[in-house]
């Protein structure tokens, strides 16, 4: 096999600890588990060693990476040493104190998350206090000279409201917008029935989103990102995993791709134990899905299985039970069925009302102990 | 066409680096990056918002002891400025 290139992009999960509970977080159900976080002297050594290495963009997320005090002096240390700093954050926590004291350490970018903050999900647009306090953030953001990225994640309770998102947005001076339709990992795999559209629901939002574009032109840009339920084939999953991404759990865990603990059979290592260098070039749970030797049929003998990677091991896993068949997304898998199964139960005139009949779980500790116990 | 008394320099939210793993310069910004070859490379390191595209033609073709670079500065920066990797600051 060749020599891996460079973890190019270093994801740094600094805790698991949040402010929210949103239905659709990708974290794993199991984080409760998760008692001790790195220390700053780990997440240092782990930037150092990452550097070496030539990673050259950092993310900064979790949980709400706010909740650390020591992420100040994170992005600091970060920035001398040459990365790109990304902070992902739903905002809270904030402040004007706060956002002076991390662009002076050395902080290039700020992504603002909308979500749910309340358990009153047909409340998401008209809860007042999560519009102030993104408006708040919002500002502060702009008024630091920061472009304003908002990402918002959709799913069938929200997305009939793209219109209105989009308008919030743009009272909010937003930038770039990214529409990210769920992905269907950890809470929200959970929560699949209850979170995916219907084929209607995303017809719909498209049109308002491509009118919404005509519309403002390039003042701000729309990204709109289809579920990827609704393909015909998968997604490059982390352009292969092991080829240029490197996720940091706040454990310690180190893996090729922020949801790849689920994945059975595989044991991944944790940067208290091991370097960097180690773990990218040598570990077995890094090298277990380089290159194609570990693809079945169709995935092995299909020319675009250099484009595609055969698409995304986790989702592999969660549709088929194994995670070297092909990704279901795609219709050349035997079990693409499955995905359009979902698809058509989702778009059918007598879907369930989520909130009601399958109440949603939210993420938190308690239910978290329940799903992992 | 980019006045050749212009004083280019980078775009905001743009990081240019040289990156010893990659052997080669690379242009940073929020959560992406693009490899440069060399020829960019060595154009987009002189756009430093102080030197005019007249001076950095010149400083090229005597760093690399040729002539006639200009077009080709001019093609390069004409997408450079369209990407946003490069702007004139009031």
């Amino acid at each position: 096999m060749n020599e891996p290139g460079p973890p190019l992009w270093l994801l740094c999960e600094l805790t698991y600890t949040c402010p929210l509970h949103c239905v659709f977080c990708y974290n794993p159900t199991d984080f409760a588990k998760t008692e001790q976080e790195l220390s700053t002297e780990d997440w240092i050594r782990v930037l150092r060693q990452g550097r070496e290495l030539g990673a050259v963009q950092l993310g900064l997320s979790g949980g709400e990476p706010l909740t650390r005090d020591d992420l100040e002096t994170i992005v600091g240390e970060a920035h001398t040493l040459g990365y790109y700093t990304n902070l992902i954050t739903s905002g809270i926590g904030l402040t004007e104190e706060r956002i002076k004291a991390l662009q002076a350490a050395g902080l290039d970018h700020i992504q603002l998350s909308f979500q749910d903050s309340t358990r009153e999900v047909n409340d998401f647009l008209s809860s007042t206090r999560t519009f102030e306090l993104k408006s708040k953030v919002a500002a502060l953001i702009k008024k630091y000279e920061y472009p304003m990225v908002l990402n918002v994640v959709l799913h069938r309770l929200n997305i009939d409201h793209v219109q209105e998102i989009l308008e919030m947005a743009e009272s909010m001076g937003a930038d770039y917008v990214e529409l990210a339709n769920t992905q269907y990992y950890g809470w929200a795999w959970h929560n699949r029935e209850r979170l995916l559209p219907s084929r209607e629901q995303l017809q719909r939002a498209e049109e308002i989103t491509n009118r919404f574009r005509e519309r403002v032109g390039s003042k701000m840009r729309v990204l709109f990102v289809v579920p990827d339920y609704f393909e015909r084939r998968p997604k490059p999953c982390m352009n292969g995993l092991g080829s240029v991404f490197l996720t940091v759990t706040p454990d310690g865990t180190a893996l090729p791709c922020h949801a790849a603990k689920t994945l059975p059979g595989l044991t991944f290592p944790n940067v208290k134990d091991a370097s960097i260098e180690w773990i990218w070039r040598d570990s077995p749970g890094f090298n277990h899905y380089r290159g194609d030797s570990w693809m079945k049929e169709p995935c092995r003998s299909c020319p675009e299985k250099a484009k595609d990677f055969g698409g995304c091991r986790c989702q592999a896993y969660l549709l088929t039970g194994d995670p070297d068949n092909a990704d279901p997304v795609c219709d050349l898998s035997p079990h693409h069925h499955l995905v359009t199964e979902m698809v058509d139960k989702a778009s059918a005139p007598n879907a369930p009302t989520p909130v009601v009949e399958q109440p949603l779980i939210f993420r938190d500790r308690k239910n978290s102990r329940a799903l992992s116990s | 066409m980019i006045a050749a008394d212009a004083r280019p320099a980078l775009g905001r939210g743009f990081r240019l680096q040289w990156e010893p793993a990659q052997k080669a310069h690379v242009l940073l910004y929020p959560e992406g990056m693009v490899k440069l070859n060399g020829s960019a490379g060595e154009i987009m390191k002189r756009c430093d918002g102080a030197r005019t595209v007249a001076e950095i033609v010149s400083d090229l073709e005597t760093t690399f002891a040729t002539t006639g670079l200009e077009k080709d500065v001019q093609g390069f920066m004409a997408m450079a400025f369209e990407k946003r990797w490069l702007e004139i600051r009031q």
